[in-house]
């Protein structure tokens, strides 16, 4: 569920009413640990990384993937955030306002790109940033990492980290907070 | 915005004006980009109808559109059907015909880009009507100002000139006092329009009167073009009394900030460095007018027509 949503009413958001605690804070950093690690392992070492989130579900995850890269090597990789409304596939059908403005602060031409988001569902968010991605440069690669994999794609897209895989309903909602990940519905 | 046009600062509400600003600041980030441009308006046209003169602001409109990935149409009068006598009307529909989403107009007359939202499916953008306003000029100011200091609220702003025959200092006193700021007119009586019921400002006769209180001189340019008969006795006497002379700036405190709409008459209205003095904000202004534009086109275009769709009514706990 994505910020904005909380604050819009139906169909485009409204109140989130939980049905089943999926991942505590604790799971949350637990996973953020395992993939911080297989991060690590895939690209030998922190050199070429730069750690982006989406706005707003992925900014978090970001800070906290490179924090604990910074525990284990003892270099944190920069991180930034981007948003990708000017990206989406969706402009003009549903109401697209970016909520912040875009951080890059380096040049990603030669860069290992690790793209992070709460929650991955049908792939468009992504679709979007990869076009975003590319006008700051050309990444040598771009990867993905999520906190929930929820399935339901809507285009050739996967993501290379996962806190969780989780089979959902389209007519249920992920709600990814500081208390961990939730279950239920819109109301 | 509710509406799908952009006709007055009167179409707005504050609330509308600070989320379009928070909206340009999305867009000052693209245009500091390596690759000044994004996808957000692929597919759609805007059409751009100027029956007067204006570089800067067509250039403007069109580098906002060209940014976004928009279509543009350019219609000068000068080399088109309207030098043949066609009518507005016969000309908007011409337009309409061929498939715009919006229309930039630029019109001599008072009222043209209202008159002409009943001839068009597509959103219509003033983009100055005769003396009457101004509006994408307006939201650039009060962004430029925002970015100096934050907000707008409580601030102090002299618009000196030619106030009569502005339509750039009606559309900015609607925007600024709606922000928060108190404004003053500065000006001959000779060039303050017959009412001022409309704005809620004050109206001083000297700029001496003003200079030493103010947080911002907006310096308007002297419309030679636009006078019938001479409002004043000569430029060299507007000059004594109303203008931004070098000693003038010297008085100033250093933290007054100065701006001007463009084109400057420098040394009529304003001294020949003030503008490129720290104080000068004339380049910022230009500079945030095609992030403003950008912010403004993409709001009207990707407006959803769905009326389900109302702004916040109810916040949600965040969590369960």
């Amino acid at each position: 569920m994505a910020e904005r949503e909380r604050n819009l009413s139906p169909p485009y958001g409204g109140i989130f009413v939980a049905r089943a605690q999926v991942l505590s804070t604790d799971d949350v950093q637990r996973a953020t640990k395992r993939m911080a690690h297989e991060i690590l392992e895939r690209n030998g070492s922190v050199a070429d990384l730069i750690v982006i989130g989406l706005q707003t579900g992925g900014l978090a995850l970001a800070e906290s993937l490179a924090d604990t890269i910074a525990e284990i090597e003892s270099v944190r990789p920069p991180t930034g955030t981007l948003d990708v409304a000017f990206y989406r596939d969706d402009i003009g059908i549903r109401p697209v306002l970016p909520e912040a403005p875009t951080q890059i602060p380096v040049d990603l031409t030669g860069k290992i790109v690790i793209l992070t988001d709460d929650v991955l569902y049908t792939g468009r968010t992504i679709r979007a940033a990869l076009d975003a991605l590319h006008d700051f440069g050309r990444p040598s690669e771009v990867q993905l990492a999520v906190i929930i994999d929820r399935g339901h794609r809507e285009l050739p897209i996967r993501p290379d980290y996962v806190g969780k895989n989780l089979p959902t309903r389209r007519d249920e909602v992920i709600d990814v907070s500081p208390d961990g990940v939730a279950i239920g519905e819109m109301r | 915005m509710g509406a799908t046009h952009l006709l007055t600062i009167d179409d707005l509400s504050a609330a509308d004006i600070d989320e379009l600003m928070r909206l340009t600041d999305s867009f000052v980030e693209v245009s500091e980009r390596r690759i000044p441009k994004v996808p957000a308006l692929r597919g759609r046209t805007v059409a751009f109808l100027f029956y007067e003169d204006s570089t800067r602001t067509r250039l403007s409109f069109e580098t906002a559109a060209k940014r976004l990935s928009a279509d543009t149409m350019n219609f000068s009068v000068g080399s088109s059907s309207v030098s043949k006598g066609e009518s507005l009307r016969d000309t908007v529909q011409t337009i309409q015909a061929m498939g715009v989403d919006g229309i930039v107009l630029r019109h001599k007359s008072a009222g043209a880009p209202k008159l002409i939202t009943q001839w068009t499916d597509g959103s219509v953008i003033n983009a100055g009507d005769g003396w009457h306003a101004h509006p994408t000029q307006a939201l650039l100011d009060t962004y430029t100002l925002r970015q100096q200091r934050g907000s707008l609220t409580g601030m102090r702003i002299a618009i000196v000139g030619d106030i009569k025959h502005s339509r750039v200092a009606r559309s900015n006193a609607a925007a600024f006092t709606k922000m928060g700021a108190k404004v003053t007119f500065v000006a001959p009586k000779t060039l303050l329009p017959s009412s001022l019921e409309p704005w809620d400002v004050t109206v001083a006769h000297s700029i001496d009167d003003v200079i030493d209180e103010v947080d911002v001189l907006y310096m308007l340019r002297m419309q030679m073009e636009r006078q019938e008969r001479s409002p004043v006795p000569s430029l060299r006497e507007y000059t004594r009394q109303f203008g931004l002379t070098a000693q003038r700036f010297q008085r100033l405190n250093d933290d007054v900030l100065v701006m001007h709409p463009g084109p400057m008459n420098r040394g009529v209205e304003i001294a020949a460095d003030v503008p490129d003095s720290v104080n000068g904000l004339v380049t910022d202004q230009v500079r945030n007018g095609v992030a403003v534009r950008m912010a403004v086109l993409f709001k009207l275009f990707s407006t959803t027509s769905d009326p389900s769709f109302s702004k916040p009514t109810i916040a949600a706990p965040a969590g369960a």
